[in-house]
């Protein structure tokens, strides 16, 4: 299988007021192509951390990360920000749309820096809106559509650049249980049908057990990783 | 930069009205004083300039008398003055292209039942080229005419219009002092000289009908100044010291005594008016721009607050993928837009603020091309440069940061 992350034996430091904060302390995990990833764990035991540094939002201290092959260590700001356009879809909790901006603008703004001409992304995020269910929203702000239509929209702009991951950051956080089980379907739809990574972070069991693969993070290392309750009653 | 990076600009401007056009005032009022000043500098400048021409280029007059010091310095031997002779020696440098000796006085003007009180001039026929005075209609007086000391007279235009009224004044005949005087010629209109007098309330005679007929005078063939043209700009300095030389010589001065003349160079006092006028406009545009540089802070300033506001919004830009380059392009724009606009606003409050001071308070301004192109090349540039600092520290945001960023 090919290998869309791999990390070895990584370590995150902060710096704080008081002193030197060891947040993961020597992580080794392999995510291959068309897993689906829930991360658990309490707070602070450095899931989020973890998950910043899957999507290239932060450095490592030491140890290494390749993504999808190329090490992110080597790699300069403006070349992080590229692989990111390219490679990852981000949901994040709060949906975090540009508000002045209608769904079709949101849906292609990664598409802008990717260079794509403005009618061809116009077309993209409309298809992709589509898949989604949204098409006849494309001209609405953010704040006229619900929590869960937003981060739909959310979703669709992860899409809209084709990457082979998805990083999701506690996506139904903000979402009543019904809602949190249309977007979890939706997230399944994509790994099942269009193959794509899925690495979320959640802490409620339930969300967790739509993913196929469980890690569990205690005091910034992986204490568990196996399947999910649900995959290991479905390959018994 | 694309299309879409200004509609974003304009969207982001659009997101805070109130606050994008209080700032952009700034600039609106900085570009504004620009122009009106500008306009108002170029245009008592243009008025000097006018009234300088007015009185004839490449003009020097050699009065009488040792006048510098003001006092009463008029040299042993009496009333030293210069002559008509004089003025025919220094027509003759290499370096003058017409001399033409003055004299004149005031008399009573009648025709008919009008009259009118004017000051009359005595000179020659080089008098109209030394001056640049066209005519308006009729000829001037020739040479033959104050060799023969005729009574013809040229009249000035306001001397034509309040005789005569509308009735052609050439071929006419008027009185001054009780004799007749032909009008052979009207002088076209000069209008006010620098110090405010009117150039056309005058009328002008042969020298020697002033000197023998119409003032008399104890010395024959003495002026009170002499108008004399150079050939050329660039000859004014050597006209005006071959002149002197000439005239010393001519007068039998002695090594160690003081010219009985003065001679006075309108071109250098023309320069020097110019000068005053331009430092004025200078003084008024360094005033102006400081209005601008005020503007240009209120952007960086709101930039800064904008920056801050949308930092979240940069951090979910970085984070699906904006180089540093892409949000350092967004928010220049944005600065850049807001000064623009506001110096396109400013123009045209300065261009109507220009025509409004012009009907209101009769002074004459004159919008130039060039301050509306400074204007906005300053604008471009206050954007750019007040615009840079807010616009890299949006670029320079830690990825993290920004998206954790309450």
């Amino acid at each position: 299988m090919e290998e869309v992350i791999k990390i070895r034996n990584l370590s995150k430091n902060y710096h704080t007021d008081a002193g030197e904060v060891n947040v993961l302390k020597g992580v080794d995990i392999t995510i291959e192509k068309g897993e689906f990833v829930a991360i658990m764990g309490p707070s602070g035991s450095g899931k989020s951390t973890f998950m910043n540094i899957l999507g290239c939002l932060d450095k490592v201290t030491s140890g290494n990360y390749f993504l999808g092959g190329k090490d992110t260590n080597a790699l300069s700001r403006d070349d992080l920000a590229e692989l990111r356009n390219h490679m990852i879809g981000f949901v994040f909790q709060g949906f975090n749309l540009i508000p002045r901006q209608n769904l079709i603008d949101n849906v292609a703004l990664p598409l802008v820096y990717a260079g794509m001409k403005a009618h061809e992304r116009k077309i993209r995020a409309k298809e992709i809106l589509k898949s989604v269910g949204l098409e006849a929203f494309g001209t609405y702000l953010p704040n006229q559509i619900s929590g869960g239509q937003q981060q739909r929209v959310a979703i669709a702009r992860a899409l809209v650049n084709r990457p082979k991951l998805i990083l999701a950051d506690e996506p139904t956080g903000n979402l009543d249980t019904k809602t949190s089980e249309e977007i979890m379907q939706l997230f399944c739809d994509l790994n099942v049908k269009e193959g794509i990574t899925i690495v979320l972070v959640t802490h409620e069991p339930d969300i967790a057990a739509f993913a196929k693969r469980l890690v569990n993070f205690v005091d910034g290392k992986i204490q568990h990783d196996g399947p999910t309750a649900l995959h290991v009653k479905e390959n018994a | 930069m694309s299309l879409a990076m200004l509609f974003e600009a304009w969207r982001a401007m659009g997101a805070n009205r109130l606050r994008t056009f209080l700032t952009m005032l700034g600039m609106v009022i900085g570009v504004g004083a620009v122009i009106v000043m500008s306009a108002v500098g170029a245009g008592t400048q243009a008025k000097v300039k006018d009234s300088i021409a007015s009185m004839g280029s490449n003009l020097l007059i050699v009065l009488a008398g040792s006048m510098t010091s003001g006092g009463v310095r008029l040299g042993s031997g009496g009333v030293q003055t210069l002559t008509v002779s004089d003025a025919t020696a220094i027509e003759e440098l290499d370096t003058i292209s017409a001399a033409a000796p003055t004299t004149s006085g005031s008399a009573q003007l009648i025709y008919q039942s009008s009259n009118w009180y004017t000051q009359v001039t005595g000179t020659t026929s080089s008098y109209f080229e030394v001056r640049d005075w066209e005519l308006e209609s009729g000829y001037p007086f020739m040479d033959s005419d104050v060799r023969g000391a005729t009574r013809v007279v040229v009249l000035g235009k306001t001397i034509a219009q309040n005789l005569f009224g509308d009735e052609d004044p050439v071929g006419k005949t008027i009185r001054i002092k009780n004799s007749p005087y032909l009008v052979v010629g009207v002088l076209a209109k000069k209008g006010q000289s620098l110090d405010g007098r009117d150039q056309d309330d005058t009328a002008i005679v042969p020298i020697t009908t002033a000197q023998t007929k119409l003032f008399g005078t104890q010395f024959k063939g003495v002026v009170r100044f002499i108008m004399v043209e150079a050939l050329s700009d660039s000859v004014m300095d050597k006209a005006e010291k071959e002149m002197g030389e000439l005239l010393r010589q001519r007068h039998k001065l002695r090594e160690s005594a003081e010219d009985d003349f003065t001679i006075r160079n309108l071109t250098a006092l023309a320069n020097t008016a110019e000068e005053t006028t331009k430092a004025m406009s200078l003084m008024l545009a360094a005033i102006a721009s400081i209005s601008l540089l005020v503007g240009g802070i209120g952007i960086m300033n709101i930039m800064l607050v904008s920056v801050t506001e949308r930092t979240r919004e940069i951090g979910i830009r970085i984070a699906i993928g904006a180089k540093q380059r892409h949000i350092l392009v967004q928010f220049l724009l944005e600065a850049l837009m807001i000064s623009i606009i506001g110096c396109l606003i400013g123009v045209c409050v300065g261009v109507g603020g220009a025509f409004l001071i012009q009907k209101f308070f009769a002074i004459s301004i004159a919008v130039t091309q060039s301050s509306i192109l400074i204007s906005f090349a300053v604008a471009t540039g206050v954007g750019v440069f007040f615009g840079f600092y807010p616009a890299r520290k949006a670029a320079n945001l830690e990825p993290i940061d920004a998206l954790r960023y309450q």
